[in-house]
């Protein structure tokens, strides 16, 4: 389990790292944390010629509100400092990025594993692609043509794809919203382990009702999506129950021995009630 | 297997590396992990290799002062970063008191996981030393351990932090008096 | 290292460990950290497919990769084959060769077919990767059906309907008559999932000739070095003083490691040939695919019991998959056999059928797991006695209060006579300890919730310190059994003893010491156990079975007590009195009825006389202060029981097995190191947890292993482990030399029949009763919700 041979190239600022990405070409890779990749060049599941660590880009370390309130999250933030927010800047309306890092493996994938690394990837049940999918956020890219937004909806593509150009470099994730009503929960057989399906509910709550909201979910599909139905359910003045069953009837994962396509819809209704609950508690 | 698996050449490196506070100068490939390198190239063989895909922390190490698998890390990564392994915990031939948490409690057997849930636990308690049973039962799972069954590692790291606790209150006891 | 306080012996107190401060300080040796100048490292090409015949292995390219210094087939390097044999005609048992590298056939993917070896595992990995291997692929055989069928792909050639064992060691006459007059029958169909014992620390190994000493060093990590050594010597002809075994630190084993691997022979091969040391170290990828693993076995099973609840009868089939090839020295045998000899365990059984096969399917091999099919045939019999209480409307404690074994010794009807134990205190203090804290009223309560509570109970012995006598009942051609061990006192007065144990977590370095330190009333910082070194160890059989501290700590015990003598033979003689006057303790050595300081002596003292002043000797004394002594089991072994108690909730919309409470009520008799002891039950009961709810080593249809990462083969974590409380009961061994009996498996061997009882419990409502291990949460949600939704 060791990897194949690469060459190894440090990028000193956002510039230079697109600039590498597009000399090199398609047989390059860009490395933060390298929690996914460095396991999966482990594997030889992947083996990219070429190595552009933007880890010493302390520029893309940052996470802060701007004039408009909306989250900017730069794309080298760790997990655990979004989990730990020494600054307090996710007070007030993102409380739930904070709470959703406990899902995120365990404290030492934290520490590395980056925010940006993770919607990079974009594995299919992940948290941050979850979240990102429920709270509309904007996905902020360079290139050598300059620098591009891309809405979370049309950023994940499927199974490990995203919108991302191999020259193009994840720069910031824009949560333009606060969600002070939202929650996310997931199940898995250990803590820790990647979830079989993940849920997450950002509820419109005014004087106390819910007046409508969004449900996305992860693991069951090739990436995550949105489930209009249980929206609309939310939107019609329907109960939580309500919700949760249309999600799990709009649901069509997939399947395989000690996870079938029914017990994974049946996990959909318990995980969308419980993070429903959930977010109406906060 | 395609015919261009090998163009990339083996081109050694130097990489300059801060482990335990001493500085090192290694030269070696790109695509050593940090755990090979200071296992294999410095000669620093507490850290141990256990699954070499970030699951059973047997590698764990810390890199500026947080717990980090070294098998998910490329050493080349960890330049102008301070490396910590469970060589640095005790005083000349002194024990650290979280060493000494371990074996008290019997929280090894064979010990083959031991630096990694010490370093795990190192990293921390220097974060949260105010950290209650269950948060501490919660990190310890991040690390795997075939001999214990976990209760014992548990109670050793949160015996240590209780004492811990209980020295630093003294002490501002003591100075406030 | 603290003085032992005076006169207390140190046997039966938590001493610190010796072992310990390397362990915490980084400074252990395993096998990885061994860097020897000029040292290579090997990896092997593991055959892609199940099942299919060599056609060609090329490996010329392999040659050419940058940093590969030299690639080998079974061809290049002609190593003899392993076999193992067990003494039983061919209508019960089918020896088949395990090649060191695959030549005509692979038949498991993961198979070693070639070895690679190169400037470090970067390159040879590198190299794995040129090689070309050409298949004629064959059906693979996955499983017990395909196995047995009439018209059967074979596996071996000479195996016919791929059964390496078919032996039915007990059919008490009249027993069908006995079921057909039966009050009640009751039968399980039960099915374990295959697990891999799973050390932390991988198989590997370091081997070098050695000019100066003309001999092949093989460091490797196994629990058996002798046995390695004599596979080795055979395997590469060599005189068998020609090889010296040393095992470092070894970072875990669990059976995994008692068996000999192909690829530390094949390491040491290589090594022979290119002439410089080579370092084999499995990675994870390979130590889930392609090592040794164990226990998936099937039973079919029933019993008759009269309207009491009394057991009249019991009957079983078991079909153990071993895999592809049987291991040394215990063969595809050890399973089944030890199904069949033991099952009955600690219940009056009065009449008992039993057939017991080992089939070969296209997966890798088995060995030897920690309790070895006792957790299988515990959780077989536990299922019977709880299932026939369900029918007759008994509680289940009271159906095995009314059957376990309370008159010792107890011969059964499998011809084992058991040893007193303490079957029905352990199991009337277990249930004590769970009633009292309240679970069975938590229970009703949950219950009139709607929630799923269940309490589950497993009452078992487990056979411990086999002689050489109870594995030559098993027809065993290699007869484990005895031990040696050396004490032996320098003239400083410190003391090294071997043993031919293999101590991989144990804490052999303290329990072995403290024993010795009691024996020769010395300070235990003046005793160092030597073991794991074929040229410093006269002989031994390694660890497993239980059998280290009673076995060898017996003969450990023996040994020093032969030096106690001698040292009391010579202190007599300088005071000119008889042994029986001299005592030694506290450090000293001390004439009886003496007070003044002449009455006094230290061991050194003694020793310097052996040693330096031999002249002052009398005639009959030899100079010099070794003594060695071997320890044999001549009856059926001494027997460590325990109860489990387990509380679990089921998630009704998970399906989540949540483990509430775990009480262990256990008797080892006298617990050399409480603490030790203590460490074994919990350790044990993590890996029965593990095997009841979580871990399976799986296959896709053409036999590719589909759990190769701990993402997929998923062991338990402090999460899933609960915290388990223990209560002591001491009931000695009376031959074995220090009262102990065995510690090592019991936990493994009671958890999954507790805990699989306990969700059977909590599942009562609906009527479903679950017989497969593991438990996933998709099968109890399905238990759980039986209307899937629409």
């Amino acid at each position: 389990m060791k990897p194949a041979p690469f060459q190894y190239h440090r990028a000193r600022d956002v510039a230079g790292a697109v600039r590498l990405l597009a000399e090199l070409g398609d047989e390059a890779k860009a490395i933060a944390g390298g929690q996914s990749l460095v396991g999966m060049m482990n594997f030889r599941l992947a083996r990219p010629h070429h190595l552009v660590d933007i880890g010493g880009l302390r520029e893309l370390d940052r996470m802060h509100r701007d004039a408009d309130g909306a989250l900017r999250i730069g794309a080298l933030t760790t997990h655990h400092t979004v989990e730990s927010d020494p600054a307090g800047t996710l007070a007030q309306g993102f409380e739930v990025l904070r709470r959703a890092m406990a899902w995120i493996g365990h404290l030492p994938i934290r520490t590395r594993g980056t925010v940006g690394g993770s919607m990079a990837h974009a594995d299919a049940t992940a948290e941050w692609c979850l979240l990102a999918v429920l709270l509309d956020a904007e996905f902020v890219v360079r290139g050598p043509l300059g620098e591009r937004t891309i809405a979370a909806g049309d950023f994940f593509l499927g199974y490990y794809t995203t919108a991302l150009a191999p020259d193009e470099l994840l720069v910031e994730i824009v949560f333009p919203r606060t969600a002070p009503h939202a929650a996310l929960t997931e199940f898995a057989e250990r803590r820790g382990d990647f979830a079989i399906v993940a849920a997450a509910v950002d509820l419109d709550v005014v004087d106390g009702a819910v007046r409508g909201g969004r449900v996305a979910l992860g693991g069951v599909a090739a990436a995550a999506i949105r489930v209009p139905e249980a929206e609309a359910v939310l939107t019609g003045g329907g109960s939580f129950d309500a919700c949760a069953s249309a999600a799990a009837a709009a649901a069509d994962p997939p399947g395989d021995a000690s996870c079938g396509p029914l017990y994974r819809k049946e996990l959909v209704r318990t995980l969308v009630r419980r993070a429903c609950e959930e977010a109406m508690s906060r | 297997m395609t015919d261009d698996t090998f163009t990339t050449p083996r081109e050694p490196q130097l990489i300059a590396l801060n482990v335990n506070g001493e500085q090192h100068e290694v030269i070696t490939e790109a695509r050593r992990t940090l755990v090979d390198v200071l296992r294999h190239e410095l000669r620093l063989t507490g850290t141990h290799v256990g699954c070499e895909h970030g699951i059973c922390g047997a590698c764990t190490v810390l890199v500026d002062d947080r717990p980090v698998r070294a098998c998910l890390m490329f050493a080349a990564q960890a330049e102008g970063a301070r490396i910590r392994t469970v060589e640095s915990l005790a005083d000349g031939s002194r024990l650290s008191d979280l060493q000494r948490a371990f074996s008290e409690h019997h929280a090894l057997q064979c010990g083959f996981c031991t630096p990694g849930f010490l370093m795990l636990a190192e990293g921390f308690l220097a974060e949260r030393p105010e950290a209650t049973k269950e948060e501490i039962r919660e990190v310890v799972a991040a690390n795997m351990c075939r001999c214990t069954g976990y209760q014992t590692i548990v109670e050793a790291i949160d015996a240590c932090a209780t004492a811990r606790r209980r020295a630093c209150a003294q002490a501002c006891h003591s100075k406030e008096n | 290292m603290t003085r032992q306080e005076q006169g207390r012996p140190l046997v039966g107190r938590s001493v610190p460990r010796r072992e310990d401060r390397r362990l915490v300080s980084g400074r252990g040796r395993f096998v990885d950290d061994i860097a020897l100048p000029g040292m290579l490292h090997a990896q092997f090409v593991r055959s892609t497919v199940a099942h299919g015949e060599i056609v060609s292995v090329d490996l010329s390219a392999v040659r050419r990769v940058p940093g590969v210094v030299a690639a080998f087939t079974a061809d290049d390097l002609a190593i003899a084959d392993i076999t193992a044999q067990l003494g039983r005609p061919r209508s019960q048992f089918v020896p088949t060769a395990m090649p060191v590298l695959a030549r005509d056939k692979v038949r498991y993917v993961g198979e070693p077919l070639a070895i690679v070896v190169g400037l470090d595992a970067y390159a040879a990995e590198d190299g794995l990767e040129a090689a070309h291997v050409e298949y004629a692929p064959l059906p693979p055989v996955l499983g017990e059906e395909t196995a047995l069928a009439e018209d059967a792909v074979l596996v071996h050639a000479e195996a016919a309907r791929n059964t390496l064992v078919d032996v039915s060691l007990f059919a008490t006459e009249g027993i069908d008559d006995i079921f057909d007059a039966a009050h009640r029958v009751v039968e399980v169909d039960v099915t374990t999932g295959r697990q891999n014992a799973l050390p932390l620390e991988t198989r590997g190994a370091v081997a070098h000739w050695d000019d100066r000493e003309e001999q092949l060093l093989l460091q490797t990590c196994t629990q058996v070095p002798h046995q390695v050594r004599t596979v080795a010597s055979r395997c590469l002809r060599l005189d068998e003083r020609a090889v010296r075994v040393v095992v470092p630190d070894m970072g875990g084993g669990f059976g995994q490691k008692c068996v000999v691997g192909r690829e530390e022979i094949a390491a040491a091969a290589a090594a022979l040939r290119i002439g410089r040391p080579v370092k084999w170290i499995e990675d994870r990828k390979d130590a889930l695919s392609a090592s040794f693993l164990a226990r998936e076995q099937h039973y079919r099973a029933r019993a008759a019991f009269d309207a009491d609840g009394r057991i009249l009868a019991l009957d079983a089939d078991v079909v153990c998959d071993m895999g592809a090839y049987s291991c040394y020295p215990f063969t595809a045998g050890i399973e089944p056999l030890m199904a069949s000899a033991e099952m009955p365990g600690v219940y009056k059984v009065p009449a008992y059928r039993v057939r017991g096969r080992a089939i070969t399917t296209n997966k890798a091999p088995t060995a030897p797991y920690r309790g070895v099919s006792r957790p299988q045939y515990v959780m077989v019999v536990e299922r019977l006695f709880e299932r026939a209480a369900r029918e007759l409307g008994l509680d289940p404690v009271e159906i095995r209060r009314r059957n376990v074994i309370t008159d010792f010794p107890y011969t059964g009807v499998n011809n084992i006579t058991y040893d007193p134990g303490s079957y029905l205190e352990s199991l009337n203090l277990c249930e004590r300890a769970v009633r009292d804290e309240g679970w069975y009223d938590t229970r009703t309560a949950a219950a009139a919730e709607g929630r799923h509570i269940g309490i589950g109970y497993a009452c078992f012995s487990e056979r411990t310190g086999y002689g050489s006598s109870a594995f030559a009942q098993r027809k065993m051609q290699v007869v484990p059994g005895f031990d040696i061990s050396e004490v032996r006192m320098d003239t400083s007065g410190a003391v090294t003893v071997t043993t031919g144990t293999m101590s991989h977590g144990q804490s052999h370095e303290t329990t072995m010491a403290q024993i010795v330190a009691d024996t020769l009333g010395l300070d235990i910082a003046r005793v160092r156990l030597h073991q794991g070194d074929t040229d410093r160890v006269t002989y031994g059989w390694g660890t497993f079975a239980s059998r280290s501290i009673t076995v060898g700590g017996s003969a450990v015990r023996l040994a020093a007590e032969r030096l106690g003598d001698k040292l009391r033979a010579i202190a007599a003689a300088l005071w000119d009195t008889e042994p029986e006057q001299v005592e030694l303790a506290d450090g000293h050595v001390r004439r009886r009825g003496g007070d003044g300081a002449r009455d006094v002596l230290t061991h050194q003292e003694i020793a310097d006389v052996a040693y330096l002043r031999a002249d002052l000797l009398p005639k009959d004394i030899e100079p010099g202060l070794t003594a060695t002594a071997t320890f044999d089991v001549f009856n059926d072994g001494t027997f460590s029981n325990a109860t489990h108690g387990v509380v679990v909730e089921l998630h009704q919309d998970t399906g989540q097995v949540e483990i509430l409470r775990y009480v262990c009520v256990e008797d080892c008799g006298v617990a050399i190191h409480p603490q030790v002891v203590e460490g074994q039950c919990r350790g044990g009961i993590a890996q029965g947890i593990a095997g009841a709810l979580y871990e399976e080593v799986t296959y896709d249809a053409v036999g590719e292993p589909s759990a190769t990462s701990f993402m997929d083969y998923k062991v338990p974590t402090a999460h899933e482990i609960p915290d388990v409380s223990i209560h002591h009961l001491e009931t000695p061994c009376a031959f074995t030399a220090t009262g102990a009996k065995g510690a090592g498996e019991g936990g493994t061997i009671g958890a999954p029949a507790a805990v699989l009882n306990a969700v059977n419990d909590a599942l009562r409502p609906t009527g479903t009763e679950l017989d497969h291990t593991p438990i996933t949460p998709q099968t109890v949600h399905r238990a759980l919700n039986p209307e899937p939704v629409p």
